[in-house]
């Protein structure tokens, strides 16, 4: 019951995009269309799950045993940006069709402060093994579930008459905040 | 001295692991690349435009390597870049046909009929979803210029509530036939001076009624057509642009004149 607790709290109440604000950049970076923005979730996915499995056996064997908590942040990045290239490689070699499917963008997520998030949160949350991957799972859905909404808004843009003033970013931001004020009515659903 | 032992061996100790792990991975994991889709890609124009059907140039250039895509499939860079793709592959004498895209109608705002005034967004997908837009003919241009819109390369100008592509300038990239919502913009190869401007599946009376210059299906060119170039479905003809040798009789024979033909033409701007 936690566990499924869990999954739905960083689904919608805590989505880490539109309540916790974390993954911005590529929110709006690749929001313009769906099939880039699905892209975008499944490498997340993908990535979000494995690092987070790494990093929470990484803090718990050697970080927390040698008492050095506070190298967490330096640590857990070198650990996204090697997993992130080892990942690639091996796809690249073993499954071209998935290395495709998730193209550029496999790389770009290297730097994405969801990944890192992610990882940091599960500590902090003092979440076991099974814990992690749920939370884990569950912010990269919902990553994936705020990207693909906007880009199917974004996509809309492109046929409706904006003010000039407003055309690009800046209708983007303004829609991105008032999803953000939409998912907030999922507060109090756990 | 240990606290700043520790981090430091902890810290240089992962990056050396890693570092080591991913060099071996490199080697481990390694995949071959084809030479030649390397000197290919160099030949190819780098727009990354996706005419082709392939993600991008680097797609196209390793399908070609393979094998899997003709020398001449990319249609921007045209014969010069099919030649040297050709030397590279060691292929010789491949024909490039070159192509247009060409808008298949003709009824501008004083040949067509409209069932009722469009005042909205101007963009032929909105206009589009209003009943199919304002024109009475459902195969009609829409004339809001979304073509126009995606060209990048000027070449498609909004005459009198129609779109008409410039021969010259279009390098058949297919952005505008993709976004066009009522599918009117086809690729034509650019020799043919005779095409068929109308793309109306109606009867003859039901176009007779909504504009002056479509294809009422009455045959004249079929039995008129000195090579049989001419097929004929769902009441419209077409040319076989294989077949065709640019005689123009059909397009004098036309009683629409949906036939559109630059013979004459041609023979003036000279």
């Amino acid at each position: 019951m936690r566990l499924f607790t869990i999954l739905i709290s960083t689904i919608f109440v805590n989505n880490y995009v539109v309540a916790r604000f974390l993954g911005i950049c590529p929110f709006l970076g690749v929001s313009n269309k769906t099939e880039t923005a699905t892209g975008m979730s499944l490498a997340v996915t993908f990535v979000v799950t494995l690092s987070s499995i790494i990093t929470y056996i990484i803090h718990h064997l050697i970080l927390a045993n040698l008492g050095l908590e506070y190298l967490q942040t330096i640590v857990f990045i070198l650990v996204i940006a090697a997993l992130v290239q080892f990942v690639e490689m091996v796809l690249k070699k073993t499954s071209p069709t998935l290395y495709n499917a998730l193209g550029v963008y496999l790389p770009l997520i290297t730097t994405n402060c969801v990944v890192l998030g992610v990882a940091i949160l599960n500590i902090q949350e003092k979440y076991n093994l099974l814990e992690t991957i749920v939370n884990a799972f569950g912010a990269s859905v919902g990553f994936g579930l705020a990207l693909i909404l906007i880009s199917a808004i974004r996509e809309q843009f492109e046929i409706i008459d904006i003010p000039e003033a407003l055309e690009g970013f800046p209708i983007a931001l303004i829609t991105a905040g008032l999803m953000s004020i939409a998912f907030l009515g999922f507060n109090g659903l756990v | 001295m240990s606290g700043i032992l520790y981090p430091i061996i902890v810290l240089g100790g992962l990056g050396l692991l890693f570092g080591a792990s991913l060099s071996l991975a490199s080697k481990v994991f390694a995949v071959e690349t084809n030479p030649k889709a390397d000197e290919i890609r160099q030949a190819l124009p780098g727009a990354n435009c996706g005419a082709c059907g392939f993600p991008g140039c680097d797609g196209l250039a390793n399908a070609i390597a393979e094998g899997e895509a003709p020398v001449n499939a990319c249609s921007v860079g045209g014969k010069p870049v099919a030649d040297k793709i050709a030397d590279i592959m060691g292929i010789s004498g491949v024909e490039v046909v070159r192509q247009v895209a060409t808008v298949l109608c003709q009824g501008d705002c004083n040949k067509a009929k409209n069932k009722y005034v469009y005042n909205g967004i101007m963009d032929c997908r909105a206009q589009n979803i209003l009943a199919g837009g304002s024109k009475s003919c459902s195969y009609g241009c829409l004339g809001c210029g979304t073509c126009k819109d995606v060209c990048e390369f000027d070449a498609i100008e909004i005459v009198d509530g129609v779109a008409v592509v410039d021969k010259d300038k279009c390098v058949a990239c297919k952005k505008c036939i993709d976004v066009c919502p009522k599918k009117i913009i086809e690729l034509v190869p650019y020799d043919n001076q005779v095409v068929v401007k109308c793309k109306s599946k109606d009867p003859g009376k039901v176009v007779r009624g909504n504009c002056s210059i479509g294809c009422i299906g009455c045959k004249i060119c079929v039995k008129n057509c000195p090579v049989d170039a001419f097929t004929f479905e769902d009441n419209l003809a077409k040319i076989n642009y294989e077949k065709c040798t640019n005689c123009g009789i059909c397009a004098e024979k036309c009683p629409t004149k949906a036939i559109f033909s630059s013979l004459g033409e041609s023979k003036v701007a000279v």
